[in-house]
């Protein structure tokens, strides 16, 4: 296959950055698009110029560290797979292809291809957990789940916080990766006690780093690789609007802002 | 070397109590004081770090991946036995300890492996607490399946995702430490030395990877969780970046390093298509219950599978292992394939390959049940190859998937090198010399929830509490060392990129040092990776400066280490002259051709002993005593 590439080359996160065209002629359509990026690679390098920088490690679908815009779509054109699983035999000879890193506030470019997602991981410190100490579980077998809960929770546990909900988002929302967490653990009774105060302290860490809102253009979907249900969404909106009511009203105490 | 594997006496079922009961602890207030280091965040390195952090040590935690929920136990598909016996079958931590014992072919250490099974329930009640999504019945209680040839159903499962729900529960634990101030995180940081004070491991040199930045970083002991070594082969189940270089730089400062040549290769999994190729990915074992596996009885037959009439098809190990059939262990299916393979049989564009066919299952259960069993696999394998198994049978070959060697580490996981722990894939003490399935998960998570916060808390107690700072100056010299090592690598000045001297290292140790090995071509192996270590040091070519983001002078530094991995794997192969589990020795079979173990003279774990650049590393023994079990002859015909 030959194809001519079209990708943007940044050198740190102060670089302005730009698009650089490439021709590569020797890819094949059973390479992973990684390994057509690898041949690229080994190409630049052999010709004494700096390879393009993107993140990758598991490429086998579950690590979640890739994702590239491809010809404008998070991931590329194929439904339900991340980067490293799609393959050239979904391009055309001759075709020209657009590559980009994730775009958006809260994901800053530190180099070509590579952002800085460490804006997940601090969500995640404002209650992506349920505190509980080595130890202190009871019998796994203790609390029976029904098992059609137990599957809408693995539906939402399967989430590979790759972003791409977040650059496909107009807003650069991360609503369908919060909501996926907050459904995951607030679906089993074992996230019951901490549920109102991760849904409020979650979507005020999501403001704060500079997310933006759900207007529901449903692109996160589209995009998500692991085919997470927007459903997810309404429950986190209902577990939020519930637990800003009424969060510590059994005390008496006063409504949270 | 002194190898004391102190393992508390008293008989083998109590001996784990026995040690609990009289331990040393360490004050809260004490605890406070104390730095811990853990370098890896998988299932043991995240484990390790959260629990200690509740416990009150201040922990530095350590990741090259951007997010420690990266880290490569997250790819595990099948699940994690535990001795729950929630199916009444007659499952026991006895039968447990029993079948991972003979799995391993009789080279793993007794106490270690009893405790493993002993802990195996209490993690699956710690996962359930952090809300782990396990598969469950109707009735709401959870499921279990049944797994690598086992004769009970013990192992629990998150769809094919256990691995990855694991570590996401682990990886939830840490961050609610680092949300409380516990735990440092430092993600998309490398370690690059291992820092002795007196003989005591003191700290660690990381390199940031976004950067550039070399830091030093002190404390009172330091654990290695930074999984296993299989990308020595380059072609192999692992991520991209899964390296040695963490256990390897403590070898080189004394730490003895435990059966380096015992690997596994796991026999589903997707054939290479080309010299591109980059991974492999392993189809879960699960498929040999339905599949029959054959190749072609005419050699170098090119017809397309279905045009190849039944009477034409040899489904060899239906025919060689009557009454195991497909379902023989992992390195037995894996040395068969092989031998077909290089018989000529070998199917699809390279010729080595073999059918994993669905039709009579298809035939016999209806389409939509095999889409129920296997569907999520039947789409992976389709994406990749872009073939549809429900049409044509799926093509596999083996590829390796873990390593069962480590650093050696005593009953308390410490390594012969004072106050350096290590954990999971990275050491080598529970699973002998071939690994079950479901059971790498246990051993992670079991060594880092339930053991180390026991044994690291009787280390420290015996340890004067003295504060160290990263201005002494051994951490000082070992910045240094770092720095120069770094400018030597950058400073080669070649044309060819790491890449390509990667591939080649991989190809001379699968080809010499894989699924079979031999005298001859072990020797050779090492003449080989000798000279191809030399060219590397040669003619390597890095681009760019060690001020930045960089990835090829980080995979630069990680073969560099490989090379010289590569050699111990080679001369402890050719060191141990018997074949086991997943190391096959030609000259020592049976006239069945299967592994012939020598109990007399090889019934030890080989440690390595670093005896200087450019010398023969010394090869010491810890005899393995077996008081509980007989020891016998896996048979599966």
């Amino acid at each position: 296959m030959k194809l001519t590439l079209h990708i943007w080359r940044q050198k740190s996160r102060e670089d302005k950055g730009g698009f650089v065209t490439y021709r590569l002629d020797d890819s094949s359509p059973h390479m992973s698009f990684l390994e057509m990026l690898d041949v690229l690679n080994q190409q630049l390098i052999e010709q004494g110029k700096d390879p393009v920088a993107f993140e990758h490690d598991c490429r086998e679908g579950i690590c979640g560290a890739c994702g590239l815009v491809i010809n404008g779509y998070p991931h590329g054109p194929q439904e339900g797979t991340t980067t490293c699983q799609l393959h050239m035999r979904h391009f055309k000879d001759g075709q020209e292809i657009t590559i980009e890193p994730w775009r958006s506030k809260a994901f800053p470019v530190i180099k070509d291809l590579v952002v800085d997602r460490s804006a997940y991981d601090r969500l995640m410190q404002k209650g992506g957990y349920i505190s509980v100490r080595t130890g202190s579980g009871a019998d796994a077998n203790a609390i029976p789940i029904p098992k059609e809960k137990a599957e809408l929770a693995m539906d939402a546990a399967e989430c590979i916080g790759c972003g791409a909900c977040v650059a496909a988002c107009p807003n650069g929302a991360a609503m369908l990766f919060v909501s996926a967490k907050v459904s995951h653990l607030g679906l089993l009774p074992q996230g019951q006690p901490e549920r109102d105060a991760r849904a409020i302290q979650m979507v005020k860490k999501m403001q704060a780093e500079g997310f933006g809102a759900c207007t529901n253009y449903r692109e996160c979907e589209a995009v998500c690789p692991k085919n997470i249900s927007i459903n997810f969404i309404a429950r986190l909106n209902r577990d939020f609007l519930k637990a800003a009511l009424f969060c510590g009203s059994e005390k008496g105490g006063k409504r949270s802002k | 070397m002194k190898l004391d594997a102190k393992i508390p006496a008293g008989p083998l079922t109590g001996k784990w109590e026995s040690y609990l009961d009289h331990i040393a602890l360490v004050s809260p207030a004490n605890k406070r004081k104390r730095k811990i280091i853990v370098v890896g965040t998988g299932l043991a390195g995240a484990s390790a770090a959260a629990t200690l952090g509740e416990l009150g040590y201040k922990v530095l935690a350590f990741c090259y991946q951007d997010s420690a929920r990266r880290a490569h136990s997250i790819a595990a598909q099948g699940g994690i036995n535990a001795a729950k016996n929630y199916q009444n079958d007659g499952d026991s931590v006895w039968r447990l300890f029993y079948d991972t014992i003979k799995g391993g072919d009789f080279r793993a250490r007794e106490a270690n492996v009893y405790r493993l099974a002993e802990i195996s329930n209490q993690i699956i009640d710690q996962c359930v607490a952090q809300g782990v999504p396990f598969a469950r019945e109707y009735g709401g209680v959870l499921a279990n399946r049944s797994f690598g040839g086992a004769q009970v159903s013990r192992t629990f499962y998150a769809r094919g995702q256990t691995g990855q729900q694991l570590l996401l529960g682990a990886y939830s634990a840490l961050t609610r430490q680092v949300a409380l101030g516990q735990v440092e995180m430092y993600p998309k940081t490398e370690m690059l030395e291992l820092v002795l004070v007196d003989g005591r491991a003191r700290g660690i040199v990381t390199r940031n990877l976004e950067t550039g930045k070399i830091e030093s970083h002190a404390a009172d002991a330091v654990i290695l969780a930074s999984g296993g070594y299989g990308n020595v082969y380059y072609l192999s189940t692992n991520a991209k970046g899964c390296n040695t270089t963490a256990i390897w730089r403590a070898y080189k400062k004394g730490a003895g390093f435990a059966n380096p040549s015992f690997v596994q290769i796991h026999p589903t999994c997707i054939p290479k298509t080309g010299d591109y190729q980059s991974k492999l990915t392993l189809m879960s074992e699960s498929l040999r219950n339905d599949g029959r596996i054959w190749v072609p009885k005419k050699k170098n037959d090119k017809r397309p599978a279905n045009d190849i009439p039944e009477a034409e098809r040899d489904y060899y190990l239906e025919r060689l292992y009557p009454s195991f059939g497909n379902l023989v262990p992992r390195d037995v299916a894996s040395r068969a394939a092989k031998r077909m393979c290089d018989e000529g049989h070998g199917v699809g564009m390279t010729g080595l390959g073999v059918y994993l066919d669905f039709d009579d299952a298809i035939d016999r259960l209806g389409e939509q049940t095999v889409r129920e069993r296997y569907g999520n696999l039947f789409e992976m394998y389709e994406r990749i190859t872009g073939e549809d198994p429900y049409q044509v049978p799926m093509r596999i070959y083996p590829a390796i998937h873990y390593v069962m060697g480590g650093l050696w580490v005593d009953y308390n996981l410490m390594s012969t090198i004072d106050g350096l722990f290590v954990l999971g894939e990275a050491n080598f003490s529970d699973h002998g010399a071939n690994r079950l399935g479901a059971s790498a998960l246990m051993q992670g998570l079991a060594d880092g929830y339930f053991v180390i916060p026991y044994t690291l808390g009787q280390y420290l107690a015996g340890v004067a509490g003295d504060e160290i700072d990263t201005r002494h100056a051994a951490f000082t010299q070992a910045e240094k060392e770092v720095i120069e090592y770094q400018g030597k690598l950058l400073g080669i000045g070649g044309k060819q990129t790491v890449d390509t001297f990667h591939r080649r290292l991989g190809e001379i140790l699968w080809n010499n040092c894989g699924m079979s090995r031999e005298e001859k071509g072990l020797s050779e192996a090492i003449d080989k990776i000798k000279a191809l270590r030399d060219e590397f040091w040669s003619a390597l070519r890095i681009p760019g400066d060690g001020g930045q983001l960089n990835q090829e002078l980080e995979k630069a530094g990680r073969v560099a280490d490989f090379f010289e991995l590569a050699e111990l794997l080679a001369r402890d192969a050719l060191a141990r002259r018997e074949s086991c589990g997943g190391h096959f020795r030609e000259e020592f079979k049976t006239p069945e051709g299967e592994a012939l173990r020598d109990d007399e003279n090889f019934r030890h774990a080989a440690v390595w002993e670093y005896n200087g650049e450019d010398k023969e590393p010394i090869r010491n023994i810890e005899p393995l005593e077996f008081e509980n079990v007989e020891l016998t002859q896996r048979s599966y015909k």
